[in-house]
């Protein structure tokens, strides 16, 4: 357990006084596949970044969205969502 | 010392609040509510208290926003009753384990199915392992000053729990009683204005109740037993300066006439005045019979019960709840477990009686009496006895 603190040393009721800490948490390692973007399909509509649960998607310099894969879970929502299906599911490992 | 007036019970609680200056009070306002909500809401719209009265649909959402309140920093009250209660069930342990110091008054009552109304201790035997510091009172003047009590005992930064205060439901809730009305001025000096430690406010954001992964729950859950184990010594605390400034003294446990007793009665809440009356008439009939009535029952006063059963011969235990297939009632499993450790250890009898608002009589603690006398002579035949019953 990397976790090493004993009861007396957590803050009470285990509450996060650091705002934002849950961006240091790593759920890209729940993912069990990962969406892939086509770029000749995809129109940068945006969609995929309304719908992303999880904050997970963010614009690059193209204005074309990217996934963030330490925070993407692989839920698909953003596959499913876009309407040039410029996005696909891959499965992790392939 | 404060003004004599007579009181309903459930008033005094009610007006034991408002001199509590509290901020928020949340409730589910018909039944099984009682007549502290009902005041309460009067005072609020009367303009004679100033706080935010959060009408809900469901005791679950009371006790929702209660939590609610609490996380923000306002002191919080809230009261309810049996199936009430019960549905509060899943959100009193969220109030624990986020650590808030939300004060509830019960009203003590049975639990449906057969549908009941009536007093019993069902509803919060049945919440004894939420987390709450719980303490149940025998009279009004009790009730009113443990109410006080209980808002400086949960807000103490060594304990941040919440908090209850148990009366029987309509042998002490729906009873006028004579007792003294403090003044607010002296509630003030009491009870200071609650400042808390760490509150829900977008300037300093924080997480409460977040996710508790393996590798600390277990952590997390010792730090808040260890908060109610550490609350013992911020009661006795409390209730000493509450003596120093009242003048009426309040202990974990209270004897009666049990010191050189053979037989000890024990039980919880308002039939105590009628075990007090039974004990001076088996007393002036010669027999040496006493009475302990424990008054904190979480944290449990481990040592003083020891300390005021341990020279007895046998203790009778009156539960006014059953725990179904189990041992009888859990004021009587809870005494064998702090007797158990003991060498030398009075033989525990327990009784169920008084379930579902049935009288519990001075002819009924005779009969407990002579079957705990039983018990010495022939040892244990039963887990438990049912007075009373029609069999």
């Amino acid at each position: 357990m990397a976790d090493k603190r004993t009861w007396r040393e957590y803050p009470v009721a285990a509450t996060i006084h650091e705002p934002g800490s849950a961006t240091g948490q790593n759920t890209g390692d729940w993912r069990s596949e990962r969406p892939v973007r086509h770029d000749e399909k995809c129109d940068k509509c945006g969609i995929c970044w309304i719908f992303c649960p999880d904050a997970a998607l963010f614009m690059n310099e193209e204005g074309f969205y990217e996934v963030d894969l330490y925070h993407c879970k692989g839920c698909g929502i953003c596959a499913r969502e876009c309407g040039k299906e410029a996005i696909i599911m891959v499965e992790e490992g392939e | 010392m404060g003004k004599r007036i007579g009181l309903e019970v459930s008033l005094a609680i009610s007006e034991a609040v408002k001199l509590a200056r509290v901020d928020a009070v949340a409730a589910y306002p018909i039944t099984p509510q009682t007549h502290i909500v009902e005041e309460l809401a009067q005072m609020v719209a009367d303009g004679d208290l100033d706080a935010r009265y959060i009408m809900v649909e469901s005791e679950h959402s009371a006790m929702s926003a209660c939590c609610g309140t609490a996380a923000v920093g306002a002191r919080t009250f809230t009261a309810t009753a049996s199936q009430g209660l019960a549905l509060m069930h899943e959100v009193l342990f969220i109030a624990s384990g986020l650590r808030l110091p939300i004060v509830m008054a019960i009203a003590n009552r049975a639990l449906s199915a057969p549908l009941s109304i009536w007093g019993d201790q069902s509803d919060v035997m049945a919440e004894r392992d939420i987390g709450w510091v719980q303490m149940f009172a025998e009279t009004g003047q009790e009730a009113f000053d443990l109410t006080l009590c209980c808002f400086k005992i949960a807000e103490d930064s060594r304990v941040l729990l919440p908090t209850i205060i148990n009366i029987d439901g309509f042998t002490l809730s729906h009873v006028v009683e004579p007792l003294e009305m403090e003044s607010q001025q002296d509630v003030d000096d009491w009870l200071p204005t609650y400042v808390p430690q760490v509150i829900l406010d977008p300037a300093k954001p924080v997480t409460i109740g977040p996710v508790g992964f393996p590798e600390i729950y277990t952590e997390i859950k010792k730090q808040q037993d260890m908060a109610l184990q550490d609350s013992y010594g911020v009661v006795l605390e409390v209730w000493d300066s509450f003596e120093k400034k009242f003048g009426r003294a309040y202990k974990p446990v209270e004897s009666y006439k049990a010191e050189d007793a053979d037989v000890i009665i024990n039980l919880i809440g308002a039939i105590a005045g009628t075990a007090r009356i039974a004990v001076d008439r088996m007393r002036e009939e010669g027999k040496k019979v006493g009475l302990v009535r424990t008054r904190l029952w979480r944290p449990y006063p481990f040592e003083e019960m020891r300390k005021a059963l341990a020279g007895a011969k046998a203790v009778a235990v009156v539960d006014r709840a059953l725990s179904f297939g189990g041992p009888g009632g859990p004021i009587a499993s809870e005494l064998r477990s702090c007797l158990y450790p003991l060498e030398k250890k009075p033989v525990v009898a327990g009784f169920i009686a008084g379930l579902g608002g049935r009288d519990v009589t001075i002819e009924d603690f005779y009969t407990i009496v002579a079957e705990t006398e039983k018990v010495l002579e022939t040892g244990y035949t039963d887990e438990y006895k049912m007075i009373g019953v029609r069999e």
